[in-house]
């Protein structure tokens, strides 16, 4: 019999994950993309490149997450359709059973998720704010002259890290500026510049928030060793990346997958690997029917409307 | 003279009957929409608060639609509130809009104030006339809230997607038409009747989670600016309770010094342990309102405040701590006409799976021991 895999998708604005588990729950398979905006097309490439892999597994749930998470549950016919916070709390509690904070922070969020007995007891997100998202951080770096893959090495270099002003994106735009032209080392900007984010994401996402160890960080920031330290000296706490940091969400999109399996008995809804190379695509016209004017989405295989949303008034739900 | 005045979820219903009933025109702002609130907030000082500049929305609309006099209520204490008409009465005048503003205040006291002002707004009448129009306003307000309390009890449960929320339409409908107060009555029972008919053949889900709604007035009563969250929330299953309806906020805001009732005071003593004085708006009452869910076994609460309200935000300061000596998740949701709709969604869909979760254990827990 075929071995069994369960396939997770986190279609985010900045990048389209995808792993593969095994029944074990351990990755065979994963994927880091950017989705530049073209979250269908990248979709597809990232299921073309895993089909060599999966030939011979048979493909026993789907489960999506993210922003694009219903757009990529009507394409690959998803089993189970999950939120970011759960799907990233799953799997921080799978990697670590005793988990009870965990901080994620990727390239267009960051969010704060506190657990109990392996269960989420409060959260909090942070989609506005772009000081210490991962797009902030490139920036920063690109700005510096410093390839984001140093940024945490030379963070970790600083003996005296430079007081920066982190309340928000501008300013510790121009605070970093100011410091760099006073002279500072550079290693001391970017560890000053880690601790500043660090300060931003407590004092805005983390707080209230009741913060106990063991503590999980997780999303693609979670590379720069720079913010992990800068994330230890201040919660005096160590803070454990686990190993598939940046694809934690996808990660959880399929352990949640399983667990939908498991409950229903019946097979999988997913639409298979050949069927990726339909033509789909995603169009938009604007409702006329009140002054809400709503962009409705009409996600079409070939000439067949699968899908659609973006009515406020749930108008436009069913055909 | 044609009178207009701003929306709060189905409030129009109950002014639109008070002013007709006493003979004034009456022109009924369109339902806010993204338009009002473009309108609003492009006119209003950045730093307002989100009611306001969906008010001025829905005035700017309504001018358009030929109104000219503004009715509005006033406010008390040291919230913004209170200051609410002179701005909005500045802003329009700068827009260079002709109208006529009547802010009625919560007087010191005396009925014979409210009739005055009311009848600045309609002309002399008889005061057996201010009466009937009263009573039959007064059925209204008690009829929509009524109907919405049931939409909340059926809406988990609805066979399709939808049908609730349709349901309620056509219901609130028939009250806004009825012109007796025996018609109205007649409106609340056909419109009960439809609501209960929504439900699944198959019978109820079995215990669903229970979620408390707490928070600002505005945007716990106004759907348009809280992106449906309670209809959300039923969608997903949740049976919802709000700790605020119209008829409070009228009753409160009306006729709390005029008829010298007291007000409720249990929610002040509930939240007394933590926050032990007036913080203006309804930041004690949100506190006491959460107290009074965890008691009463609800699974979570959600706490709904327009960005930069202070007395919402005092009161999300002491949330964590209720939600911790408690046991009751709390969530705040944070509105201004920057939101979205996917991100509140988000949160939503994180929050009823974060109670069902818990809801599960327990189950299980029970089960096991
Ligand atoms: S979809 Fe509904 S809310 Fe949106 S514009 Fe059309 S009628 Fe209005
Ligand atoms: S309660 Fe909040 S939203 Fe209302 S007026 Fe006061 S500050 Fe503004």
């Amino acid at each position: 019999m075929a071995q069994k895999a369960y396939l997770g998708v986190d279609v985010g604005s900045v990048s389209t994950n995808l792993v593969l588990l095994n029944e074990q729950g351990e990755v065979l398979e994963k994927l880091y993309l950017r989705t530049r905006g073209e979250p269908i097309a990248v979709i597809q490439e990232g299921m073309r490149m895993l089909a060599s892999a999966a030939s011979g597994m048979e493909i026993a749930g789907v489960g999506t997450t993210g922003s694009g998470r219903r757009l990529a549950a009507v394409i690959l016919g998803a089993d189970c359709v999950k939120n970011e916070i759960t799907a990233h709390a799953v799997a921080s509690a799978r990697v670590v059973p005793d988990v009870r904070t965990v901080i994620e922070i990727g390239g267009q969020d960051s969010k704060i998720i506190i657990l109990r007995d392996g269960a989420v007891l409060d959260f909090a997100m942070n989609t506005v704010c772009a000081a210490g998202t991962g797009s902030f951080l490139d920036q920063q770096a690109a700005r510096l002259g410093v390839p984001i893959e140093r940024f945490g090495e030379l963070a970790l270099m600083s003996t005296t890290p430079v007081r920066i002003a982190g309340r928000c994106a501008v300013f510790a735009e121009s605070d970093m500026i100011h410091k760099q032209q006073m002279g500072h080392r550079i290693e001391d900007i970017v560890a000053g510049l880690c601790e500043a984010l660090v300060r931003n994401y407590l004092n805005n996402v983390g707080k209230g928030k009741d913060i106990r160890p063991p503590v999980v960080f997780q999303g693609g920031v979670a590379a720069n060793a720079g913010m992990r330290a800068a994330f230890e000296k201040a919660l005096g706490t160590p803070v454990a990346v686990p190993e598939h940091y940046n694809v934690m969400g996808a990660i959880g999109a399929a352990l949640l997958a399983a667990e939908e399996m498991e409950r229903r008995g019946a097979p999988s809804h997913f639409r298979g690997f050949q069927a990726l190379d339909m033509d789909y695509s995603a169009t938009s016209f604007e409702c006329k029917g009140c002054p809400n004017l709503c962009e409705v989405v009409n996600i079409k295989m070939g000439h067949e409307v699968i899908a659609r949303w973006g009515s406020r008034c749930g108008r436009w739900d069913s055909f | 003279m044609k009178i207009t005045f701003a929306h709060m979820g189905n409030l129009y219903i109950t002014v639109k009957a008070l002013l007709e009933d006493l003979g004034a025109e009456v022109v009924v702002p369109p339902m806010p929409s993204k338009r009002t609130l473009s309108i609003g907030s492009r006119h209003s000082p950045e730093f307002a608060c989100l009611p306001l500049k969906v008010n001025i929305g829905n005035y700017i609309e309504a001018m358009e639609l030929g109104a000219d006099t503004i009715a509005m209520a006033g406010g008390v204490g040291p919230c913004r509130f209170g200051l609410y008409g002179e701005v909005q009465r500045e802003i329009l005048k700068a827009l260079g809009y002709e109208f006529e503003m009547i802010i009625i205040e919560p007087p010191q006291g005396r009925l014979r104030h409210v009739l005055r002002q009311l009848g600045r707004l309609v002309g002399r009448n008889p005061v057996g006339k201010y009466v009937r129009a009263a009573r039959l306003a007064w059925a209204k307000m008690t009829a929509v809230d009524e109907l919405e309390k049931v939409v909340q009890r059926v809406r988990p449960f609805e066979g399709r997607r939808g049908a609730a929320t349709a349901a309620l339409a056509s219901a609130l409908k028939l009250v806004d038409e009825a012109s007796s107060i025996v018609q109205v009555k007649r409106a609340l029972e056909d419109g009960r009747e439809m609501l209960l008919s929504v439900r699944a053949p198959e019978g109820d889900a079995p215990d669903p989670p229970r979620i408390g709604i707490v928070g600002e007035v505005y945007v716990v009563l106004e759907p348009f600016v809280n992106f449906d969250v309670e209809r959300r929330l039923g969608e997903m299953g949740v049976l919802v309770e709000r700790s605020i309806y119209i008829g409070d906020w009228v009753r409160e805001h009306l006729f709390k010094d005029l008829f010298r009732l007291r007000k409720g005071r249990r929610p002040y003593d509930l939240a007394k342990p933590y926050l032990c004085h007036f913080v203006g708006g309804h930041g004690v009452e949100t506190v006491g309102h959460t107290v009074e869910y965890a008691r009463q076994k609800f699974d979570g609460v959600i706490q709904l405040a327009p960005f930069t309200c202070m007395p919402e935000i005092v009161a999300q300061d002491v949330l964590p701590a209720v939600s911790r000596d408690l046991g009751i998740p709390v969530m705040t949701l944070v509105f201004d006409e920057h939101s979205s709709d996917a991100g509140v969604l988000t949160r939503l869909e994180a929050f009823v799976d974060l109670v069902e979760r818990s809801c599960r254990r327990r189950a299980a827990k029970g089960a096991r021991g």
